[in-house]
């Protein structure tokens, strides 16, 4: 009577903690992943416009420059306040991770640090250097926010590929008593987990500038502001479509070896076996896959390019060390790849029509397409997400520290949990109606320059006055 | 090795105090200007001298965070879980600030402005006074080793609430201070007096209220005290020293050198918190900078880190603060653009030449060499581009 009753009152106390801290974990870190990825990325669609600008005296790509520059301050700003958010609740709801692992995982994050102050830095610098900055020192200026994005960016995947293939220390007696930096910060993983973020944070961003200037022209905006707001997006995304891709199947036959109950449950394999068969889609409960598409041998020969290869299945590990819920990953999985398909064909379509007429796709379709090309990366990249951490369940260091282990012993992370959906609600919200109300503004002004017939272009009045002046 | 981690934790913190606090203080004031025509001009001045700056600004306290779990972990995660509710509540003032400062820039509504504006102005009082009573908590030894529940006793003891209300006045006085000496460079006569006043005025709130908790502790923490007083003694005294001299200047209207002395005394009392403790991490307890949790790898690790700030991160602040001196950044609405160039007005150039865009980098010839070198790489590719 005793014991259950101090069983129950850990539950309550204690290790109930973990399923709330986890949702909590990924509300904040679905939402900042999309501003990180514009953090990462969106700086260098920018300063390809401005070079476009500046090289070529082309004033519209000079305008959108300024203008996503603007979207860019606003994204930077509440992307910087959710990555604090993410920074305090490593210790607010993962005590238990820290106090056991920080000292080995906080080395990338201090470098990633110092990428994050060269970032708010020259993004300073950058932002607010329009006006009074020669042209191209101003956009010298921000190269560092380009480069220091994606240096940043590898170092928190670091931590996170570290998570996944732990490795480069030692511990003895629960401690830890070495660390290996170098090893630390590039563990097994990392070679694939690396590209892949930082590919997906372009087509992110990339693709949800096109879509931007895709919805224009789909309501009858075909001007040359549209086409080219739309081209600087796409094209640099489309082009890395494919490489992604390449990444992304590099990625999956590693983690088939590297963890390989997280592949069984991309794959919906339950027993370890030969010629085991790929499924589109479907859900898998009790043994069975429902509303699923089987095509045999397939999932061997991706694996190891033979039918006969033999695919390591969740019946490896007992069933508390299987992660919860497998058709989540499955789904995620495929809805992933489905949509990086999905625009990888938009790519190939637009580079056929190229070769062939040299100029953009015409139907409809295209242009829904890339309409829906930013949202449908988000969803990838957020799919991917669910997939690498739903798959490491319920470890939070794979075969090390349970996420049980490393959660806060406090309650009250439901309550916290609702607060920030609220928060971030109301954020996203206003995010979005700004980003929309910025749109507005720039079409009023872009429809008062056109009512005067011989005053200056709106990007020429902008340039800085010193190079008016010499 | 774990003595020279502590340091530069202390010295990160000092950096955060002394910038971000500023930026805090900004809110504070913005909080007090008063009614939407009453207080444009101080709002305006606020806006502008906090825009560019803010965000790197903020990435010290990042920056904190991840020096303290990686060379602390166990401490970190006993302070993260015994003070889990005032952390909770400063993150959020962190967000709604971050995100209603950024937000009021883009929007023109005036209704919609002063929600925003509202959210970045009250979010600025709420952060800096949970952070301070973390801080007061952490130093009165209410964190126990191994926490594994949030403690309510821990950070409302007479000490910590002390420690919030320094927190929010310093904050207050340094963006004073810093805002005087702003309002100069503009030439802005009216908002130099309206910041003078409210500098002095905080200089005389903070440090009565660092009295008190000087006096508070003196009772409730005689061992703490007696450090305080014995081998930080030095320190305590310079951060009175710096705040009354400040005054002095402050009153007999001079501005040179009084953001360097207002940053030094905040710094002052940092240091001396730090000496005071050392080289214990969580007093009254056996966690010291050597058994708190990291190897000598992280320590180096962490100090090769730090030099890496110092060599790649301080010349970037430093152009960054010698461009916002110069009032290079900005939307340009406000001023002149010739101002910005070398020509400018005959009265500026030197206003901006003599005061060091902030307290803690001088100007000199770093920062002027790191522009230099932007405008040579500019006018290298440029001529590479003519060829």
């Amino acid at each position: 009577m005793h014991a259950s009753g101090t069983v129950l009152l850990a539950a309550v106390q204690g290790g109930a903690q973990d399923v709330p801290a986890r949702a909590q974990m990924a509300t904040t870190l679905g939402f900042h992943i999309i501003l990180a990825c514009f953090g990462i990325a969106l700086p260098s669609i920018v300063l390809l416009a401005e070079f476009i600008g500046l090289r070529r005296g082309n004033q519209t790509a000079m305008r959108l420059a300024r203008r996503w520059s603007q979207v860019m301050g606003v994204l930077v700003a509440v992307g910087a306040v959710t990555g604090t958010v993410l920074s305090f609740e490593m210790g607010l709801l993962w005590p238990g991770l820290m106090r056991q692992y920080g000292s080995v995982l906080g080395v990338p994050f201090g470098v990633e640090g110092l990428f994050f102050f060269l970032e708010a830095i020259f993004a300073g610098i950058y932002l607010w250097g329009w006006r009074r900055l020669p042209g191209w020192a101003h956009w010298w200026s921000g190269v560092p926010i380009a480069v220091s994005g994606i240096f940043g960016a590898i170092s928190v995947i670091a931590v996170n590929a570290w998570m996944n293939t732990p490795g480069g220390f030692t511990e003895k007696n629960g401690r830890i008593t070495s660390v290996d930096v170098w090893q630390v910060f590039f563990p097994r993983s990392a070679i694939y987990e690396m590209p892949h973020m930082v590919l997906a944070a372009y087509m992110v961003a990339g693709f949800s500038v096109a879509s931007v200037y895709a919805v224009g022209i789909l309501r009858g905006r075909r001007d040359r502001y549209h086409y080219t707001g739309f081209a600087l997006g796409f094209i640099p995304a489309a082009i890395l479509t494919p490489f992604q891709i390449f990444v992304g199947d590099t990625a999956a036959r590693s983690i088939a070896a590297d963890q390989p109950v997280k592949f069984a449950a991309m794959e919906y394999v339950a027993q370890t076996s030969r010629q085991v068969p790929e499924w589109l889609a479907g859900v898998y409960v009790n043994g069975h896959v429902y509303a699923g598409i089987k095509i045999p041998y397939l999932d061997s020969l991706l694996v190891g390019f033979g039918p006969g290869t033999k695919v390591t299945g969740w019946d490896s590990v007992p069933p508390a060390d299987r992660p919860p819920v497998v058709w989540l990953i499955h789904l995620s999985f495929d809805v992933m790849v489905g949509l990086g398909t999905l625009l990888l064909l938009a790519g190939l379509w637009a580079a056929w029509t190229w070769w062939r007429r040299r100029r953009w796709p015409r139907p409809l379709l295209f242009w829904l397409l890339g309409a829906v090309s930013g949202l449908a990366a988000i969803v990838a990249m957020e799919c991917g997400w669910v997939v690498t951490e739903e798959g490491r369940q319920p470890w939070v260091v794979y075969g090390l520290q349970t996420t049980a282990q490393a959660a806060t012993t406090n309650g009250g992370v439901l309550a916290s949990l609702s607060i920030v959906i609220v928060v971030y609600g109301v954020i996203g919200t206003a995010t979005i109606a700004i980003l929309l109300m910025l749109s507005r503004r720039w079409r009023r002004d872009d429809r008062d320059d056109d009512s005067v017939p011989y005053g200056p272009p709106g990007a020429l009045a902008d340039r800085p006055a010193s190079q008016v002046e010499s | 090795m774990a003595d020279a981690v502590g340091a530069i934790l202390l010295a990160s913190v000092t950096l955060y105090a002394v910038l971000a606090g500023a930026d805090f203080g900004g809110g504070l004031w913005d909080l007090l200007a008063g009614t939407t025509r009453r207080g444009r001009a101080p709002r305006t001045l606020i806006d502008e001298s906090i825009t560019p700056v803010w965000e790197a600004n903020h990435v010290w306290l990042v920056f904190d965070l991840v020096i303290f779990w990686t060379a602390f972990p166990r401490a970190f995660a006993s302070v993260m879980t015994a003070l889990a509710l005032p952390l909770w509540l400063a993150v959020g003032g962190i967000v709604l600030r971050g995100a209603g400062f950024a937000f009021r820039k883009e929007i023109t509504r005036v209704s919609l402005e002063r929600v925003a504006g509202a959210a970045f102005a009250f979010s600025s009082l709420v952060t800096p006074f949970f952070m301070g009573t973390v801080v007061g908590a952490i130093a009165t030894g209410a964190v126990p080793a191994d926490a594994s529940h949030a403690s309510l006793a821990a950070w409302t003891s007479p000490t910590a609430l002390l420690a919030g209300f320094v927190f929010v006045a310093a904050g207050g006085y340094l963006a004073a201070v810093y805002l005087v000496v702003e309002a100069g460079r503009r030439g802005d006569r009216s908002m130099r007096t309206y910041f003078t006043r409210r500098a002095q005025g905080a200089a005389v709130v903070a440090g009565a209220l660092s009295l008190a908790a000087l006096f508070e502790v003196q009772n409730s923490d005689p061992a703490f005290f007696s450090r305080l007083t014995g081998r930080a003694l030095p320190l305590v005294v310079l951060a009175g020293v710096c705040g009354l001299a400040d005054l002095a200047l402050l009153t007999a209207g001079r501005t040179k050198g009084i953001r360097a002395i207002a940053a030094l005394g905040v710094a002052a009392v940092i240091w001396g918190w730090g000496v005071a403790q050392y080289p214990v991490v969580l007093p009254r307890t056996a966690v010291t900078l050597t058994n708190a949790g990291a190897t000598q790898a992280t320590f180096v690790a962490l100090v090769v880190v730090a030099i890496a700030a110092v060599v790649l991160v301080v010349p970037s602040f430093a152009l960054l603060y010698a461009l916002q001196g110069r009032q290079m950044l900005g939307e340009g609405e406000h001023g002149t653009p010739s101002a910005a160039t070398s020509g400018g007005y005959p009265g500026t150039p030197s206003a901006a030449h003599s005061g060091p865009p902030s307290p803690d980098h001088r100007p000199g010839s770093a920062s002027r060499a790191v522009a230099l070198g932007l405008v040579a790489i500019a006018a290298i590719a440029r001529r590479r581009r003519s060829r």
